[in-house]
């Protein structure tokens, strides 16, 4: 037990021990945990990176700077503008103007930035429309190009001149969503069946737990693949978003069932749980009051270490073309973009999605760390 | 005294303790048995034997006594009071409790919703006071609990409640907003009594309460008892393994060895005149706070037997200095050689084992 | 056993003076010893009594050098003598000033100093049979046995257990030798530790509540056991516990803590039948005892064990205190001071305020 939950004496005169100690006193476990979750800076620093990716996922369009599938053939690989906020010394965001002059010998467009050319943008300029949310109609975009005929690639260009700033707030949408959803679904398979088993043991515990040996026998690449190849090629691309989490939770969820059940196990040993058969809790009441509440904060640890798990399945997925297909965005699509040599040497910033996908895998890695040793207040 | 009719699966020498009084038993077990399986390793679970831990226990408990249960770990008094409580199935036997209505229920055979308007009439005040709270929840919710699930729906009622029960228990009612965590062990074993003591139970199942107690707190929490039982009329079954505190808080006392009662009688009687070998060699083994008194004796060697294969005829017989043939073959049956004094011993009047604790 | 009767009987085995031992932690620091003192003299049985949190245990873990992070022993010295016959003379060694790890210390802990610790089970491994884990032990300090040099063989050690089982009254020792920790029961797995304990031959042992978890039938096995082998090979023993009556039939000086703080200290006789302190006679009234008036209230000290970031100024116990002097126990801190038959307590009822002030 740490110091900060050592049983208090007898309240003394109003001193700022004893204030604090009041605090304590009445100090639920969810505020315990985050007293202690806020002692880990790179986990705060990773949560509110993710807080960060989330406000993307909430709205794309708006971040971005232009439709996401406006293609021309005639700006393709145009490489990274820069944006700049200074000019000289007041405020006066602009990008670098891109030049292009074909190459003699090779008949390709060769891209560079001419500094000497500002291209002007500003923040919270009107673009093209979207609906703020699914609902709102709005033109209103964080930043674009005070000349509406200028185009600007902040983040570069792909093959077909689709501007990649734009196509990554979109696929960042995507990968962040299916990673949260799928996780969600395995928690509550998880839970549910985890808790059957732990709780009422039995055969019933048996038979779910051969089942989760089954599951984990399986290797689940080629599972995946022949599940994802079994979708049928006519679903939108919101339909196969959804057969793709569920295919992942549907596989994903054995690990945490078994985390669950191992709670449970404990859990019916416990004397306050003893306490609240013996007080007349109906069997619902003890596991929902008095069971979950106990390792829900171990579960919501476990659930954020297992979305970057989610997020690196679908980004594989996708990118060995078998998971999110185009016309929707994902990282991993936005990675097949980046999948031969050729690409890769001449445009090399068709790789930014991947940091992207190594930063968000990270920030979950070191929030669910963070929380794994926050979770359990009252312990050393 | 008046040994009621004996249980039908017992031998006709037995039995059956209860009290002089006039007082109908609050609680009559009757040839009470756990048996626990003992499974091979293997996929089914084959049963090869089983692990006797409480086995043929019979006593009153009668309305506002306090009735010790005491023995060394593994002597099935923890198991005994469990099935009382029927957080564990007995194997056999009854249970017989007098509800409030003067009705009675055999809770032995009882199914788990049939028990759960039963509940709040038997409670129990658990050993360690940090496992028994629930830490994610107040002490408002904590001891308010059984109050809600028995029906106090109304949140101000349960505040006035849960109010009076800690200043009860010594604590402030302001107390109530705060975790278990800002509390010691003493102030949370209290807690754990108010929660106990929330439903008005008829009896409440004492399992060593103070043993994880500090000596200057474990004497608090004693007096507490004390003065709640006297204010409140409360029935208690105390378990315990620690003499001097059994002795302190029982008006009777039941010593348990290998699952079954040996020795039964008023605590004045059995710590003074012990009919039971085993009785007076634990006596003798309590270290007393007093350096001038002589260090008795080890009179008792080797170890318990395991309640999975005990020893023929008396359980007792392999450490016993007064073991005869006659104890090796033959189980001894509880008997009731003084009115109110039973024993499980063959040779109970012979002996002289009178001890050192008189006074 | 001739180790005994070399030693000057005046002169302490282990010296503890003025131990401070500091745990500084998030919330502040906690300090659990607290100016300590007391002596360990050869061939006695020192008990150090108290409630948790008095600092009985650290106090214990400090003279075995084992104090864990962040406790930090901040001042003091705990000297203790070394055996003549290694060629480094009686000198006083001061543990504190050793390397923790260091080879000195590691020949001294487990060696001359040796521990019974309260839990058997977590001592032994369970993967290595008993024996081994002891044979082990004396090969790594085989000196103890063949102080002229040379090794000894695994053979040589397995016969000593055997010998040491059969001491400790284990039956068929040549069996049991085998045996790993979880087949023995609690009583014989007690008994293998304190084999293992007395392995090396120590001149000090240090119990720490070595009955706490085992029955009061085995108990009284183990603690005659011990009394028995003190008797026989002049072991000087620390006994911590909480138990009041196995300081009674075990110690022949106690020492009482309080806070990190020793309250009272003296001859065996003189703590349970003319205890000075109030604190030492507050725990002992509030024991229920095996003959007095059952069903009665027993006296208690009122109060609750202050907070450890929040000591009470003063002498620490005068919050609880029924016989605290005026405004001298809040504003003074009492000394350890000698009032005659060895007998010492810091009470400001047997010392003057103003020496101390």
């Amino acid at each position: 037990m740490t110091a900060v939950l050592q049983p208090g004496a007898t309240p003394g005169p109003d001193t700022h021990a004893a204030a604090v100690e009041d605090r304590v006193s009445v100090a639920s476990n969810w505020t315990l945990v985050w007293w202690r979750f806020r002692k880990h800076k790179l986990a705060m620093i990773s949560l509110g990176l993710l807080l960060a990716l989330y406000t993307l996922v909430l709205c794309p369009d708006f971040f971005s700077t232009q439709h996401p599938e406006t293609t021309e053939a005639r700006q393709a690989f145009i490489p990274v503008q820069g944006l700049h906020i200074f000019d000289g010394w007041s405020i006066d965001p602009w990008v670098p103007a891109i030049v292009g002059k074909r190459n003699a010998e090779t008949l390709r467009m060769e891209w560079r930035t001419d500094a000497e050319k500002k291209v002007r943008v500003g923040f919270f300029m009107p673009g093209p429309a979207y609906k703020f949310l699914g609902l709102i109609p709005s033109t209103l975009h964080l930043i674009g190009p005070r000349d509406a005929s200028q185009r600007i690639f902040l983040l570069g260009s792909d093959r077909l001149g689709r501007d990649q700033w734009s196509r990554i707030m979109h696929g960042t949408q995507t990968s962040m969503t299916i990673g949260l959803v799928a996780v969600t679904l395995s928690v509550i398979l998880g839970i549910v069946l985890g808790g059957i088993s732990g709780y009422f043991g039995g055969w019933i515990d048996q038979f779910i737990q051969r089942l989760i040996e089954l599951l984990q026998s399986v290797p689940t690449i080629p599972v995946w693949l022949a599940l994802s190849a079994a979708l049928p090629r006519d679903w939108t691309p919101i339909q196969v978003f959804f057969a793709i989490t569920v295919i992942l939770s549907l596989i994903g969820w054995t690990t945490l069932a078994r985390e669950v059940r191992g709670h449970f196990l404990a859990l019916r040993e416990e004397d306050f749980v003893l306490a609240a058969e013996l007080a007349g809790c109906s069997r619902a009441r003890i596991i929902m009051r008095h069971m979950v509440p106990t390792f829900l904060s171990h579960i919501i640890a476990t659930s954020s270490l297992a979305i970057p798990a989610m997020i690196i399945n679908e980004t594989s997925l996708s990118f060995l073309g078998l998971g999110i297909r185009p016309p929707a965005i994902s990282w991993g699509v936005l990675l097949q973009e980046a999948q031969n040599i050729q690409t890769l040497a001449l445009a090399p910033w068709l790789l930014i999605p991947g940091l992207l996908v190594i930063v968000a895998v990270l920030a979950f890695n070191l929030v669910g760390d963070g929380l794994r040793d926050a979770s359990d207040p009252y312990s050393k | 005294m008046t040994a009621t009719a004996a249980p039908t699966t017992a031998a006709n020498t037995t039995a059956t303790p209860t009290m002089a009084t006039s007082a109908k038993p609050l609680l009559s077990v009757r040839g009470l048995q756990k048996f626990f399986p003992i499974t091979d390793g293997g996929f089914f679970r084959k049963t090869i034997g089983q692990v006797r831990a409480v086995d043929d226990v019979s006593f009153d408990v009668v309305e506002g006594e306090t009735l010790g249960l005491v023995g060394e770990s593994g002597c099935g008094k923890t198991t005994t009071s469990r099935c009382i409580l029927r957080a564990m199935e007995p194997t056999a036997g009854r249970i017989e409790f007098r509800r409030k209505d003067d009705t009675i229920v055999d809770l032995a055979t009882l199914t788990r919703e049939q028990l759960r308007p039963l509940r709040a009439e038997i409670q129990m005040i658990f050993q360690d006071p940090f496992g028994s709270l629930n830490p994610r929840m107040t002490l408002f919710d904590n001891v308010g609990e059984p109050l809600l699930v028995n029906g106090m729906k109304n949140r101000a009622e349960r505040m006035d409640r849960v109010a009076e029960l800690l200043k009860l228990v010594g604590l402030r009612a302001e107390f109530m907003h705060r975790f278990p965590h800002a509390f010691s062990g003493g102030q949370r074993q209290r807690i754990g009594i108010a929660r106990a003591l929330s439903t008005n139970p008829r009896l409440v199942v004492a399992d060593e309460p103070v043993s994880a107690l500090d000596v200057s707190v474990q004497a608090q929490v004693l007096n507490l008892l004390l003065e709640l039982q006297q204010r409140l009329g409360l029935t208690f079954l105390f378990v315990a393994h620690d003499l001097s505190v059994v002795r302190h808080l029982s008006d009777r006392v039941a010593v348990m060895y290998v699952g079954q009662i040996v020795e039964l009688a008023v605590t004045h009687t059995l710590f003074t005149r012990p009919l039971h070998p085993y009785t007076a060699a634990l006596m003798r083994a309590v270290p007393v706070p007093d350096p001038r008194v002589a260090i008795g004796e080890v009179t008792l060697k080797g170890e318990v037997p395991s309640p999975a294969n005990p020893p023929k005829g008396c359980y007792f017989h392999p450490r016993c200095a007064f073991a005869q043939d006659r104890c090796r073959q033959e189980a001894p049956a509880l008997r009731e050689p003084v009115p109110g004094h039973f024993v499980r011993c063959h040779f109970a009047e012979q002996l002289d084992l009178a001890t050192q604790a008189a006074g | 056993m001739t180790a005994m009767v070399k030693q000057i009987a005046t002169e302490p085995l282990l010296s503890v003076r003025d131990l401070h031992v500091d745990f500084g932690l998030d919330e502040g620091l906690v300090r659990a010893v607290d100016g300590v003192s007391f002596d360990v003299m050869p061939g006695r049985v020192l008990g150090i009594v108290g409630e948790s949190g008095c600092g009985k245990s650290v106090t214990m873990r400090a003279i075995l050098q084992l104090v864990d992070e962040p406790g930090r022993i901040t001042r003091g010295e705990i000297v203790y003598r070394r055996d003549a016959g290694d060629g480094l003379g009686s000198a006083g060694v001061d543990l504190t000033k050793l390397p923790r790890h260091g080879a000195a210390m590691r020949a001294i802990r487990g060696a001359e100093i040796a521990l019974i610790p309260q839990e058997p089970m977590a001592a032994f491994s369970p993967v290595h049979t008993v024996g081994a884990q002891i044979v082990e032990a004396i090969r790594l300090h085989h000196r103890q046995w063949r102080p002229e040099g040379g090794g000894l063989s695994v053979n040589d050690a397995r016969d000593i257990v055997v010998d040491l089982f059969r001491d400790v009254g284990i039956s068929m020792p040549e069996q049991r030798v085998d045996a790993y920790s979880w087949q023995l029961s609690g009583g014989l797995r007690q008994r293998a530790m304190i084999a293992m304990a007395l392995s090396c031959k120590p001149r000090l042992l240090v119990a720490d509540e070595p009955t706490t978890a085992i029955d009061v039938t085995t108990q009284a096995q183990v603690l005659a056991l011990l009394r028995e082998l003190q008797r026989k090979h002049g072991t000087a023993i620390i006994f911590i516990t909480h138990d009041l009556g196995v300081i009674a039939q075990m110690a022949n000086d106690v020492v009482v803590m309080y806070l990190g703080r020793v309250v009272e200290q003296g001859p065996v006789d003189g703590i349970f039948h003319a205890a000075k302190h109030p604190y030492t006679r507050a725990l002992l009234r509030s024991i229920p005892s095996i003959s007095g008036a059952t069903r009665v209230a027993l006296p208690t000290i009122s109060g609750t064990l202050p907070h450890p970031f929040n000591r009470p100024g003063g002498c620490p116990y005068h919050p609880r205190c029924d016989e605290k002097i005026g405004t001298v126990c809040a504003s003074h801190v009492p000394h350890l001071t000698q009032l005659g038959n060895g007998q010492a307590a810091s009470c400001f009822l047997h010392q003057d305020a103003s020496e101390t002030a």
